[in-house]
């Protein structure tokens, strides 16, 4: 093996390189800040060049809408029974934040878990912090928070033990639900010293004593039940779409179906004759770019959700499509392909590709597509709006809730103090329910039944035909390399519409947070690498949607990595290690990535020798190397995102008629130290099944603007016969003192290239376009 | 009106015949256990029992309800094989949004109902009809084998 080099400098490429702007932290909301601010103005706020001011950037949770709170009061009550609750201010989408938040505090607070109730935060980050659950980031962000939390509410409890005992604070312990006196052995019950401890002062911070992790009991431990486990079995958990409230309407919207579409016209005498409806609304036309609004159009009310429903079905609507209706897919993808032949923006000049490609033995290239994808979130958009007194009541399931406060509130012309949400749990979200445009709705429909209380139901066909969806790219990739074929040289084009353009419709290219989904940060032992983004225009609501640009970018650089591997000759696993290259921290500049996931560059660096460790970990528990019979193969794939390592080995099995099983998938993960790591393993399973469905069935098609796709029988996921039968997740042992990775999202994208690359050794066909659908059949 | 017996309560329904089972449940009977997903029998998220066998509730009209046995996830628990299932599903951790669950438990107590035993391929058959968007499967086969390994030993 050559040494690989170690990249410590990077070429000062000013010249060739266009700086991207810096965003401190970004959330979903800050681009709505800045549009609300500044009047479309996007990326004015949190944005600010490179020269500027360094001291003052933010990251982690400190560069977040309204940042932490570890503020007992805020989080703790404890009741005279002895009950403790906790609230939790993130919503609940399958990831056990409902769990692992309040687990933490119960910890640092000794509380008895059995005794321990969760109770929602509304949408209220002035009182609880950011709740925008987004980005992989409630753990590692509110770990450190909630354990001061826990420690302040426990110190308050002794220090009033200490005093109903007049003994010295010093001499007294909380332990398991009391309060225990050393020398004399006495106990006090949390309950019993509830009064007392409310009226103490909040300890300073700086004062705070936090466990040893050793003295962890809960957190890390893995023992402890879903909170919401036995209501979820038995059909009592609350949902967006469960909300009741007395003289409750049921609405359904007929939405432009072309992005930036409007009603031209509609006649309502037939929906309004359907037995059951009551009302039909036309809800305001929302031109680009979408924001969060409704995009408009003709809601029927009615009194039950059916009848809604039928009404919509009798409507007669003439929409006028716009400047969207000629959007097609099929056409698009050669538009992306142009743009992929053509140099674009460079994001990215380590040495001198062009040189060192033209020295290079030989030169290979490959061109990936990856199509745009629909959330299908099981429990679609749903939101209920009563408005009483001045006063607006929400309920919904809510990633964004204080987003969806403010926006109903400005919708409705209210102060934002007037309006509460109300989080429900989520039936999943996966970035779409970061977008409130279905609370704006409900409110618009309330008032226009006098604030009756009303819910938007959004059916399959509507969550599939409105919503935000995935980007669609074409990932172009280059490399020159040396006569062993290791590569010398590495050029990556992606080309793909930004999400920025659903704020903006002028920004034709991607984000530094999209550019750091793992296009330029990627840590290879490659001396000459440019990365370039030539410009694609939108032409739909672009969204964040689970693990966002890490899939195409992963499935492209690790699939390619695959294929100069077989070019080569080589072992794809070994291949990969020496890409990837020694055991080294890389400053995230260094890359060229100004964003990081929102995290300090000297807290979060890019460590090869993690990356590198899950890949071996991965490798070795799935026997990487054995026999295996014919048509099954091995393939793997390691990605670094969200700050946090994943590296998956896909087992395959393909039949003579190309019939593809999944057997085994091993997956290990470093994400720091774990608070709950049967959820992590959890989320890593689903992650699993989730790529797997990216990669060999999902597809949103535009043709005439409109999606092609209506319900499951034509956007289709992954089912059980066709979800990998074993998948075996292995986590790497973290160091609580050290920064935590995310969880939710960093297990997608190496999947899709691990499957396909397992794919190609089983059979010899290289798989470059998603999904594969029936690309095997012969 | 049309006559329907739900969880062992009959009542009588003042809605057109044609109203899926699925929306009189939700909205006219409060019975929000049983979920929307698809409207078209695609996702599972809605089955319910009617007379014992696992049908769609979004796309069973309540006329063809009448005078059957309905029976839903907020009753499930009262049958042994379903209360083994839900026991199962806490004790593996199976849910993670939780949305599709009902639906799926539904589909493993119609299963274990009528083969005690499922093999792999019955298994895998019985559920194809529910979908979790969150991948939860591996963990769903998990617990239902896990509530045939009860049953058996309690049989």
């Amino acid at each position: 093996m050559s040494a690989p080099v170690a990249r410590t400098t990077r070429l000062d490429a000013a010249a060739s390189v266009e700086r991207p702007l810096i965003v401190a932290n970004v959330s979903r909301r800050r681009f709505l800040q800045g549009v609300s601010a500044l009047g479309g103005l996007v990326l004015a706020v949190g944005y600010r060049s490179a020269g500027g001011a360094q001291e003052a950037k933010k990251y982690g949770a400190d560069g977040m809408p309204n940042g932490w709170v570890d503020n007992p009061l805020a989080f703790v009550s404890v009741a005279v029974d002895g009950t403790v609750t906790i609230v939790c201010h993130r919503s609940e989408m399958g990831q056990g934040v409902r769990t692992g938040m309040p687990m933490i505090v119960a910890d640092e607070l000794e509380a008895d878990w059995k005794r321990v109730r969760i109770a929602q935060a509304p949408g209220d980050e002035k009182k609880f912090g950011n709740q925008d659950t987004d980005g992989s980031r409630s753990t590692r962000h509110f770990f450190e928070p909630m354990r001061r939390c826990g420690a302040a509410a426990r110190t308050m409890l002794e220090a009033a033990a200490a005093e109903r005992w007049k003994v010295p604070v010093s001499e007294v312990e909380a332990k398991n639900h009391e309060v225990v006196h050393r020398p004399t052995r006495r106990r006090l019950g949390f309950g019993s010293l509830a009064k007392a401890a409310a009226g103490r002062p909040v300890p300073a911070r700086e004062t705070l004593r936090l466990k040893d992790p050793k003295q962890f009991r809960y957190i890390g431990k893995g023992q402890l039940k879903l909170v919401d486990g036995r209501d979820i079995v038995s059909g009592k958990a609350q949902y967006g779409i469960d909300t009741r409230l007395d003289g409750m309407l049921y609405a359904v919207v007929a939405r432009p179906p072309v992005y930036g579409g409007k009603v031209a016209s509609f006649e309502a005498t037939e929906a309004l004759k359907v037995p059951g409806v009551q009302k039909v609304v036309q809800i305001e036309d929302s031109p680009p770019p979408a924001h969060f609004n409704p995009l408009g159009g003709v809601a029927v009310i009615a009194r039950n959700t059916w009848a809604a429903m039928q009404g919509r079905q009798a409507l007669k609507i003439t929409w006028d499509d716009g400047p969207n209706a000629g959007y097609d897919s099929v056409a698009f993808k050669t538009t992306l392909e142009e743009s992929a032949h053509k140099p674009g923006k460079v994001v990215r000049n380590d040495g001198d590709f062009a040189a060192a490609a033209a020295g290079a033995a030989r030169r290979l290239e490959a061109e990936y597509y990856i199509p745009h994808l629909a959330h299908a979130t099981m429990e679609a958009p749903a939101a209920t709006v009563r408005i009483t007194n001045g006063k607006c009541e929400v309920w919904g399931c809510f990633q964004s809730p204080q987003a969806a406060r403010d926006l109903v509130a400005k919708r409705l012309g209210m102060s934002a103090d007037d309006v509460i949400v109300h989080v429900t749990l989520l039936g999943g979200g996966f970035g779409r329910k970061s977008k409130p445009d279905y609370a704006i709705e409900a409110a618009v429909l309330s008032k226009a039944v006098d604030g009756k209380p009303v819910k938007v139901t959004w059916t399959r066909d509507d969550d599939l035909h409105n919503g935000y969806y995935h980007t669609v790219s074409v990932e172009h990739l280059e490399a020159g390399v040396d006569a062993r074929g290791k590569p010398v040289a590495w050029l990556h084009r992606s080309v793909a519409p930004t999400i920025i353009s659903t704020f903006n419709p002028a920004a034709k290219n991607e984000a530094p947070f999209e550019l750091g989904m793992g296009v330029i940060n990627v840590p290879f032992a490659i001396p000459n690498v440019r990365i370039e983004n030539p410009e694609a225009t939108a032409h739909t609501r672009i969204g964040w949607f689970r693990s966002v640009s890490n899939i195409p970018h992963a499935f492209a650089v690790q699939s390619f990595v695959a294929e100069l591997a077989a070019a080569a000759g080589r072992d794809p696993k070994d291949f990969l290690l020496e890409v990837i290259g020694p055991a080294r921290q890389v400053s995230p500049e260094m890359l060229s990535d100004t964003w990081n996931h929102g995290e300090s560059p000297e807290r979060y660096p890019v460590d090869t020798g993690r990356l590198r460790r899950v890949a071996e970990v991965a490798a070795r528990e799935a026997g990487w190397g054995k026999t295996l019979p014919k048509g099954r193969a091995l393939g793997i794939a390691a990605h670094y995102s969200f700050v946090s390592y994943i590296a998956a080995v896909v087992e395959v099995a393909v039949d003579d008629k190309g019939m593809l099983t999944i057997p085994r998938v091993d997956m290990a993960v470093d994400c720091g130290a774990c608070v709950n790591p049967d959820r992590v393993r959890a989320q890593m399973e689903g992650a699993c099944v989730m790529g797997v469905g990216i990669a060999t069935l999902g597809e949103i098609s535009f043709k005439g603007g409109r999606v092609e796709q209506d319900n499951f029988n034509s956007y289709q996921v992954t089912r059980m016969a066709e979800a990998p039968r074993d998948i075996r997740v292995h986590i790497i042992p973290g160091d609580y003192r050290k920064p935590m990775g995310g969880v939710g999202e960093p297990g997608v994208p190496p999947i899709p290239p691990a499957l396909c690359n397992a794919i190609f050794a089983a059979t010899g066909k290289r798989i470059r376009r998603l999904p594969i659908r029936d690309q095997l059949k012969a | 009106m049309i006559p329907l017996e739900i969880n062992g309560k009959r009542q009588n329904i003042d809605l057109p015949g044609e109203t899926p089972l699925l929306w009189t449940l939700r909205d006219e009977l409060g019975l929000t256990g049983t979920k929307f997903g698809c409207g078209m029998a695609l996702c599972g998220a809605c089955t319910v029992h009617l007379d014992g066998q696992a049908v769609r509730s979004c796309v069973t009209p309540i006329s063809t309800a009448a005078n059957k046995k309905v029976v839903t996830i907020e009753a499930i628990g009262n049958a042994p094989v379903g209360k083994t299932l839900q026991a199962a599903w806490v004790d593996l951790g199976v849910p993670q949004c939780g949305y599709c669950q009902a639906g799926q438990i539904m589909s493993a107590a119609a299963l274990l109902a009528h083969n005690a035993k499922p093999t792999d391929a019955q298994i895998d058959e019985a559920m194809s009809g529910n979908i979790c968007r969150c991948g939860t499967y591996t963990r769903i086969r998990a617990a239902i084998k896990q509530a045939v390994a009860k049953r058996g030993g309690a049989q």
